[in-house]
């Protein structure tokens, strides 16, 4: 037994303590938000925040967490799809599958949080996670339109 | 969190009994005019939505839910389908939404939907004369309705965004309020329906946003691997590392004290699985459980072993299809300049981001399997066979893929795997999924080839004679034996063939010989998207850019000089050109390749432009790729497809190989099966050319021409031909 902090609820999980986080928090706690694509910690489809850190919780052990740290899913990261990151990836059009999303959008909001304006190569070296259907342009420009650096309008538009 | 999963699994099902008796009137083609259970006054009087027609359901507030019977795995068919029923509806689009039909439905109803298998980027351009009838004929319906309420002529009525009007009396009506009456029309005949002009489209045609994008930014989406439902159990699997082999022993009680594993399955003579009550518990134990294999006669399979049996087949005697003209060995004995190459092209994982999985419930007298699927009705065949249920008695659900490529198909192992593994909990779900190391041991590979070029240039570098031959491994052999019991094997020859409006030569070349030497391995093979054009876009077109070279041409001119018998591959070609100002200086150290093909109806080339550090290292700076898919149903949705078939293309060119030792995969993670990653993907330029005439696909023909133009290119930097694959391996100092 272990008692987690995820998105500001506290509670407690019933799991061995080699458990990795990711299945932790699909498993026990029922967020499935959070992915599972290679366990290697290679993809990043697992990323949640550890006290504002991403991290790939597919490689973190139950053990390794204590009541005292914050963890956020994707869930937890805004209400309603609020934060400027969610808001910038509907404007872009972002997902394709969507699968490997949560984890780049975790990704993405944690380097803005340390850097709200970032170069293209603060880009190349934060977003390093895997998508497999190749939305990396897109996910590029939603970072520029989210640090408000003026990217250039995207060419979608939903008719009215 | 829990609660709304299990809600949005629970109202899944239950949404789709409620619908599960609603049996069609019409026999093959369209239904229009389905009586429904909930179609009645009554339920409508209570706020029920109502069928218009098998494509159209409009509810009282007037939204209208369009069916999709397509898969959707981020190639943004669900919105361009919708676009095309909404067009023809005449309804308001920011109250379309959608729903998935079942397989079980579409029996149910003689295959009102027609098919469902998507693939060979066929979703809509295959789909959509049927999908457009659907929608018009719900809106002569609705309009029919109305003008029998007001007691008018249907001619005197107009419609816009859901709205039906009556000028001469100033009268309006909503779908929403007359979409019970329109229900009891007669339906039109489809055939008797004019469908618009695509030039008058105000839905189709724009570049729209994507209708199923919110829950993919909140994880609130569930994917099948999501999926929860009461008293679930979850199962791994472990399948015999050698193609073929079987299980020699396991020793399950080493396991069985283990914490929540409830059983361990034998799935087949080559499949072990372990059932807990977590997923992760029972991976764990299936990790603990001594197993001892036998691969049997092939692990002494290796890549040597492969490309020697390849390599053979480039020189022997016969083929398995071919076609060509003129006399190539004439020509080529009396060429005053040949060139000789040999390619090859490695085994290539699909390496979809959500792993395979299946979640199966099978009790004496229902099977349902909730599944990510490219092929609903072969997932509901791969049901009953093993459940030994009889279809009626079966159902799947197939949410939306997290990627699909073409492992998802008609093969389905993995829900005969689930259904398999649940038979032994009867009434119990058990989720499957596989592990990623699983997943790329145990797929359906792009099959390996290898081309042998011969080309023969006249004095003045003019192209007399060419000769192509590929060896390789063949996908029909392998699942679609029947297709080909003649011997007789073109698929493998995708885009290099005579006929037009498929995947046809652009070129014209006075003696031409085009072969097929099938030469199979003990590898599973399948489509992996793009299948065949993508293998023989590398050897054609960067074969022709040696010859180019050869004969002292320009890439480009050389090119075009073959090309005045194929009008549409030229323009495609100029286009990508045009875009990329081909023959503007380049920065010092950057160099051009250019290349084009055909394929799914489509045509596409690109321009790519990369440098090559003294030190060997290679950057893609921009790849400019034109498209003609005839008619653009969303510009918007077919940039992202040619933006992520540049990465999809590039990750192969860069990493994409499958070494095979003893018989088995050895690279099974992403840590060695590397992915193309932010840092390495060039800037996308999109040409979109629409000749409005032909439907052709998008998902998959832009791959193809992306590695040739970056090898291409490379040639140029380096002044050396690159004819392997993954660049990995190639030192380009």
């Amino acid at each position: 037994m272990a008692r987690l902090n995820v998105n500001g609820q506290v509670q407690d999980v019933n799991a061995e303590a080699d458990t990795p986080l990711l299945w932790v928090i699909r498993e026990q706690i029922g967020l499935t938000g959070t992915k599972y694509g290679c366990g290697v910690a290679q993809c990043g489809a697992c990323s949640v925040h550890i006290n504002g850190e991403v991290q790939r919780s597919c490689s973190i052990p139950l053990s390794a967490v204590q009541e005292s740290d914050k963890i956020v899913t994707i869930e937890g990261l805004s209400p309603n799809a609020s934060h400027p990151v969610q808001k910038a990836w509907a404007e872009v059009d972002v997902p394709q599958c969507g699968y490997c999303q949560s984890g780049q959008i975790m990704a993405a909001a944690a380097l803005l949080a340390k850097t709200p304006r970032p170069t293209d190569q603060d880009i190349d070296a934060a977003m390093t996670n895997i998508c497999r259907c190749g939305t990396y342009q897109r996910i590029r420009t939603a970072v520029h339109l989210a640090a408000g650096q003026g990217a250039a309008a995207p060419d979608s538009k939903r008719q009215g | 969190m829990t609660n709304t999963i299990d809600k949005i699994s629970s109202s899944l099902s239950a949404n789709v009994s409620r619908r599960g008796f609603v049996v069609g009137s019409a026999a093959g083609g369209l239904a229009l005019g389905m009586h429904l259970p909930f179609g009645t006054d009554a339920a409508h009087a209570q706020g029920a939505a109502t069928e218009v027609n098998a494509w159209v359901v409009v509810r009282p507030d007037d939204t209208c839910v369009i069916r999709i019977a397509r898969s959707e795995m981020g190639q943004g068919t669900l919105t361009g389908l919708a676009q095309l029923v909404a067009e023809e509806l005449e309804c308001d689009w920011s109250k379309v939404a959608t729903e998935p039909i079942t397989p079980g439905q579409n029996l149910a109803r003689k295959r009102v939907w027609g098919e469902m298998g998507t693939g060979g980027s066929r979703g809509i351009r295959i789909s959509q004369d049927y999908v457009r009838r659907g929608g018009a004929a719900a809106r002569i319906m609705l309009m029919q309705a109305a003008a029998d309420e007001w007691k008018v002529p249907v001619a005197e009525l107009a419609v816009a965004k859901g709205v039906i009007t009556h000028a001469g009396s100033k009268r309006s009506i909503r779908y929403g309020e007359i979409a019970a009456a329109a229900a009891k029309v007669t339906p039109p005949e489809p055939k008797s329906i004019t469908l618009k002009n695509p030039k008058d489209w105000k839905i189709a045609g724009q570049p729209l946003k994507r209708l199923d994008t919110a829950p993919k930014l909140d994880g609130s989406k569930v994917y099948a691997i999501d999926v929860k439902l009461p008293g679930m159990l979850s199962a791994a699997i472990k399948q015999c590392p050698v193609f073929g082999g079987k299980i020699k022993s396991i020793d399950e009680a080493k396991i069985a004290s283990r914490p929540g594993v409830r059983k361990v399955v034998r799935v087949n003579d080559g499949t072990v699985a372990v059932v807990a009550d977590t997923w992760w518990r029972a991976k764990t134990a299936l990790d603990a459980l001594p197993i001892e294999w036998d691969g049997g006669a092939n692990t002494t399979a290796s890549d040597l072993t492969i490309a020697d049996h390849l390599h053979e087949g480039l020189g022997s005697a016969t083929n398995n299809g071919s076609w060509g003209n003129g006399d190539v060995k004439k020509a080529i004995a009396e060429a005053a300049k040949t060139v000789d190459a040999v390619y090859s092209t490695p085994f290539l994982a699909h390496a979809t981001m959500e792993p395979m999985n299946c979640t199966a419930r099978i009790s004496a007298d229902k099977a349902e399997v909730w599944v990510p699927t490219q092929n609903a009705e072969a997932s509901l065949a791969a049901l009953s066979e093993a459940s030994g249920l009889p279809l009626a008695k079966c159902e799947v659900y197939r949410p939306d893929l997290g990627g699909g490529f073409g492992r998802r198909g008609g093969t389905q192992d993995y829900t005969h795997q689930a259904v398999a593994i649940a038979k032994e909990f009867p009434g119990i779900p058990v989720k499957l999924i596989w592990t990623r190391e699983e997943d790329m041991a145990h797929d359906f590979y792009r099959p390996i080839s290898q081309c042998g070029l011969t080309a023969g240039l006249d004095a003045d570098g003019k192209l007399t004679g060419l000769h192509m031959r590929v060896s390789g491994q063949s996908i029909n052999a392998f699942l679609n034996p029947a297709t080909i019991a003649s011997g007789r094997d073109m698929r493998q020859l995708q885009g290099l063939y005579q006929e037009a409006g498929d995947a046809q030569f652009g070129y014209t070349v006075p003696n031409l010989m085009i072969e097929y030497v099938m030469r199979n391995t003990h590898v599973p093979v399948g489509p992996w998207r793009g299948v065949n054009t993508n293998q023989n876009a590398v050897y054609l077109e960067c074969f022709m850019d040696e010859v180019a070279r050869a004969a002292g041409k320009d890439a480009l001119e050389f090119r075009r000089g073959l090309m005045a018998n194929f009008p549409k591959h030229l323009a495609v070609l100029n286009a990508a050109a045009e875009k990329a100002e081909y023959g503007k200086p380049l920065p010092p150290g950057v160099h051009r390749g250019i290349a084009q093909f055909m394929g799914y109806a489509s045509y596409s080339a690109a321009v790519a432009e990369v440098s090559v550090s003294p030190q060997g290292k290679l950057k893609v700076h921009r790849i400019v790729l034109a498209l003609n898919c005839g008619h653009a149903v969303n510009p918007g949705q077919i940039s992202a497809q040619i933006e992520g078939s540049v990465a999809y293309g590039l990750t192969a060119a860069l990493y994409g190989e499958c070494p095979v030792k003893d018989g088995r995969m050895v690279d099974l993670n992403f840590d060695r099966y590397q992915i193309l990653r932010m840092a390495e993907m060039p800037k996308v330029e999109s040409v979109i050319v629409p000749t409005h005439d032909t439907w052709g696909g998008v998902g998959e023909p832009t791959i193809c021409v992306t590695t040739p133009a970056v090898l291409n290119a490379i040639h140029a930097a380096t002044g050396r031909p690159v004819r392997t694959l993954p660049l990995k391996n190639v030192k380009l100092t």
